[in-house]
């Protein structure tokens, strides 16, 4: 009798745990099947550049591809941090600049400061398709051998480049190329 | 003149309604409604309750573009999912393939119908012996 009368509060608490750690999930940040496979096959422009940028410029370097427009605003959170990791010469960052107008792109790269070593136009937002990605910014770092090994989706924060990306990238540049 | 007001009132309530659609030219009804299926059974990745079909959000409309484009190119229905699938995971169908992560998915209803099922019929077995 006793546990009958317990049993309510039982399942109170047993659903309100699993909406409580349901509160904790980040259904928003979709896993990329893209982990561990190869660059997708591309081509695209390279602001102030004439040569086209393709899969063959990951290859031989850890690379940080951050995925950017000047028309998103947590974009230009992220800008900052994304200057301060340039400081660093060895780390190749590029910047795929999604569905944007390049004259904008440039104005925010020239008032700001431009931490990327190459920007890729991807006026249509189709290269961005076939990378997966579904929102700005998005982070992707790619090993020596062109191989997707992480992605980070949202802004670039100190946090997440300390607990995440750094210990990787460090792993990955003491890997053979 | 009452009456062109109400049909300019109509139309333009009826605008958001289409307001998801672009505009695709098909060959035959058959692409047109093969594209509606693909659309209608893929998600929206930005905005998640959505199908690409229904979604107003930029890459909803790249993606039904996408398919339009890999429909025309002759890419059979299947091609189509696993390019999108390779892409964005399983996650962008509304019909999930059965895994370990999916398994509580397709089988959590039927435990819940079985276990409803199971309580009812002890109850009334308890109830008919003291009836007796």
């Amino acid at each position: 009798m006793k546990i009958r009368a317990a049993l309510p509060f039982i399942i109170f608490a047993a659903i309100g745990t699993i909406l409580w750690w349901g509160l904790s999930l980040h259904p928003e940040q979709v896993p990329s099947p893209l982990i561990n496979k190869p660059v997708p096959t591309f081509s695209l422009p390279i602001l102030m550049q004439k040569r086209m940028a393709t899969e063959n410029d990951f290859i031989g370097h850890v690379t940080l591809l951050n995925v950017w427009a000047s028309w998103c605003n947590t974009c230009a959170e992220e800008h900052d941090f994304l200057l301060t990791l340039a400081r660093d010469p060895s780390l190749v960052i590029y910047g795929l600049d999604y569905k944007d107008e390049t004259a904008a792109a440039m104005k925010v790269l020239h008032d700001n400061g431009n931490p990327y070593q190459m920007v890729m136009l991807d006026t249509e937002g189709s290269v961005a398709i076939d990378w997966g990605v579904y929102g700005t910014p998005e982070t992707f770092i790619v090993d020596k051998k062109g191989i997707i090994r992480y992605k980070h989706i949202g802004a670039l924060t100190p946090a997440v480049w300390d607990e995440k990306i750094k210990p990787l990238v460090d792993k990955l540049r003491n890997e053979p190329a | 003149m009452k009456i062109i007001y109400l049909v300019l009132l109509t139309l333009l309530m009826a605008l958001p309604v289409k307001a998801a659609e672009d505009f695709y030219h098909f060959d035959s009804l058959e692409t047109q409604s093969r594209f509606q299926d693909l659309t209608s059974e893929l998600r929206c990745l930005v905005c998640q309750n959505q199908t690409i079909a229904e979604s107003n959000a930029p890459l909803a409309s790249d993606l039904r573009g996408q398919i339009y484009r890999q429909i025309l190119s002759g890419q059979s229905d299947k091609q189509i999912v696993a390019y999108l699938v390779s892409r964005y995971g399983d996650f962008i169908l509304y019909n999930p393939p059965l895994s370990a992560a999916t398994i509580g998915l397709w089988f959590g209803p039927l435990l819940f119908l079985l276990s409803g099922i199971g309580y009812l019929f002890f109850y009334l077995r308890k109830h008919k012996i003291r009836a007796a």
